[in-house]
């Protein structure tokens, strides 16, 4: 086999990158008045590029790169095109988001590239300074993005709040990561397992784990470490929130899988107890507290912190199908979240026009296309058959099941049926109420790019839920590279999505 | 020769203070410095475990640590100032127009 070169591994992040460089170098030499369209557009062009060299790389032997610090395989590439496509649907529904309101509307779509980019460096670093580096680069990009409001108090207490409880977490994380550099003498997640395996120093070892798990807790909002999202939810940007209430996340789980999968497999009786728990606080806590917001983006929020808690389910079954769950589930929640905040993007505008329930009272009569897409993510976010929501959430409950977790599955259930409420009440909202016609306020038609960005997220959500057996086959993939004996297991699997139909 | 038991009780202890000061703290300028005595304790953690193991890789991982921590105080400042704009005020208490 010849050897792939180093450059070709990171090849994504590397245009990622030259297209940031070359936005944020090219910003200052238009004229302020200048639409900053073209930029964005620009920045789409390299998203796709980026898109199509992660499913290129599909066809790379799987190997590691740069002194071990980088590896690509399926599960790399399946995190790799997800961000990729949340990068892009959120650049394609944010594209005249900013339109005549900001100056510096260049340096968004910068920043959104280069978070991105640090996103992916997680994704396929097994080093835990390329995984620190990653998550710095992603953080505070998305730190600047969530008070890219400028002129609003709301939005820079959103900033600044998510960035003081993020560099907290942020060093937790460290200090777990020098703890578990005194244990083993190595920061790589592979040595890392064979120090773990020794057996050597136990209490350091849960100690650091522990840390780290506080620190990455605190990036996917898992309950108890979930404080900041509403707060921050609520004040961000809506196409920002939508961006990073799904892809910091997805990175931040596909870390979460290979240090406690790889690293420390072999003290999976520490940490199954623990993820347990925060599954368990976050489904509840998600969900009661979203059944009491009246704020739509409020409530969002809590019913991300909710998802969370499904998706460490799916963890806590530790096996390849709880694995390749875990990765489905990240794909189809980000399909419905960043839909629904996208909707209300468009429905309430820059100056956030539309916060409340009552707000969207009666809307389907004078947008029924955009309500009737919310009200497709919505379903989804319930879990109706057919979409996208539904098999996520039938295929993590099912695994978690096989590894006999029955009170978390049924926690999980009476979760989901408690979730429906706050759901169709918005639906509800949507379609049952009168419209009040004295409220009315005339937005600008949507923009092609937005209904493109619309549809490609309701096709995304409808064909996860009907026909999701490529999107399985390639987190199988990436499962199988953590658990390469388990294939009586993936073939088990491959079958479920033909009982469904 | 002091052991490596001393270097990491100084290090768990300046976190613990960098912990409780971010809790009790109420202007933001102090949560901040607070965040940046918790990364220098991760620090100390990495070169005293750096040389118990006589490895490099400990410190060079602390290079990252400040390069980093000086790119976040950047963002980290201006977000602050940011703040400080629109409502006048570095008291956390006092930022409250969002509440749970």
């Amino acid at each position: 086999m010849t050897a792939v070169s180093p450059a070709l591994r990171i090849l994504p992040e590397i245009l990622l990158t030259l297209t940031g460089v070359l936005v944020m170098v090219t910003e200052p030499l238009l004229s302020a008045k200048t639409s900053r369209k073209p930029l964005g557009i620009f920045a789409l062009l390299g998203t796709l590029a980026a898109i199509a060299a992660s499913a290129w790389q599909l066809h790379l032997p799987a190997g590691t790169a740069f002194f071990n610090t980088i590896q690509t395989d399926a599960f790399s590439v399946f995190f790799h095109l997800l961000i990729g496509g949340i990068l892009l649907v959120t650049l394609l529904v944010s594209l005249n988001y900013f339109e005549g309101h900001s100056t510096y509307v260049g340096e968004f779509y910068a920043l959104l590239l280069f978070s991105a980019v640090g996103m992916m460096l997680m994704t396929s670093a097994i080093e835990l300074l390329m995984v620190f580096l990653g998550l710095e680069i992603s953080s505070i990009s998305t730190y600047i993005l969530a008070g890219y409001r400028k002129r609003s108090a709301v939005s820079a207490e959103a900033s600044i709040k998510y960035f003081l409880l993020g560099s907290f977490a942020t060093a937790f994380f460290l200090y777990g990561v020098a703890l578990c550099f005194g244990a083993t003498g190595s920061t790589n997640i592979h040595s890392i397992a064979t120090g773990v395996a020794s057996g050597s120093s136990p209490l350091l070892l849960a100690l650091a784990l522990g840390m780290m798990l506080i620190g990455l807790g605190f990036k996917v909002s898992a309950a108890p470490f979930h404080v900041w999202t509403p707060d921050v939810y609520e004040g961000a940007p809506a196409p920002v929130v939508g961006f990073m209430s799904t892809a910091p996340k997805a990175a931040a789980f596909a870390v979460l899988l290979r240090i406690t999968y790889t690293g420390f497999g072999t003290m999976s009786h520490i940490w199954i107890p623990l993820l347990w728990i925060m599954a368990v606080a976050s489904m509840t806590i998600g969900n009661l507290g979203a059944l009491t917001q009246r704020n739509v983006k409020r409530m969002l929020a809590y019913s991300s912190i909710a998802h969370a808690g499904y998706l460490l389910v799916a963890f806590t079954a530790f096996s390849a199908d709880g694995l390749a769950a875990a990765c489905f589930y990240t794909a189809a929640y980000a399909a419905m979240n960043v839909g629904a905040f996208a909707i209300i993007s468009y429905l309430s505008g820059y100056d956030e026009r539309r916060v409340h329930l009552q707000d969207y009272a009666g809307l389907a009569k004078r947008h029924p296309l955009a309500s009737a897409a919310m009200a497709i993510f919505l379903l989804s976010l319930i879990g109706i058959p057919f979409t996208a929501g539904f098999f996520g959430k039938f295929y993590v409950f099912t695994t978690a099941m096989h590894s006999g977790l029955w009170i978390l599955v049924t926690i999980g259930l009476l979760n989901s049926g408690l979730a429906a409420f706050y759901y169709l009440r918005f639906l509800s909202q949507l379609y049952m109420q009168p419209y009040d016609a004295a409220q009315d306020i005339s937005e600008a038609p949507a923009q092609p790019a937005f209904v493109l960005g619309i549809a490609i997220l309701v096709a995304a959500v409808l064909v996860l839920g009907i026909i999701p057996n490529r999107v399985l086959r390639l987190a199988q993939a990436g499962a199988a590279t953590y658990f390469p004996c388990s294939g009586t297991n993936a073939a088990e699997v491959h079958t479920q999505p033909n009982l469904l139909r | 020769m002091i052991p490596i038991s001393w270097y990491l009780v100084l290090s768990a202890a300046l976190f613990s203070i960098g912990v409780g000061a971010f809790l009790i703290k109420r202007n933001i300028i102090s949560i901040f410095m607070s965040i940046e005595l918790m990364l220098n304790a991760v620090n100390l953690a990495f070169v005293a475990f750096a040389h118990h193991w006589h490895q490099v890789s400990g410190q060079i991982f602390v290079f990252f640590v400040m390069v980093v921590a000086a790119a976040e105080a950047a963002v980290g400042l201006a977000i602050i100032i940011a703040v400080f704009r629109s409502r006048e005020t570095l008291n956390v208490d006092q930022i409250n127009l969002m509440k749970l």
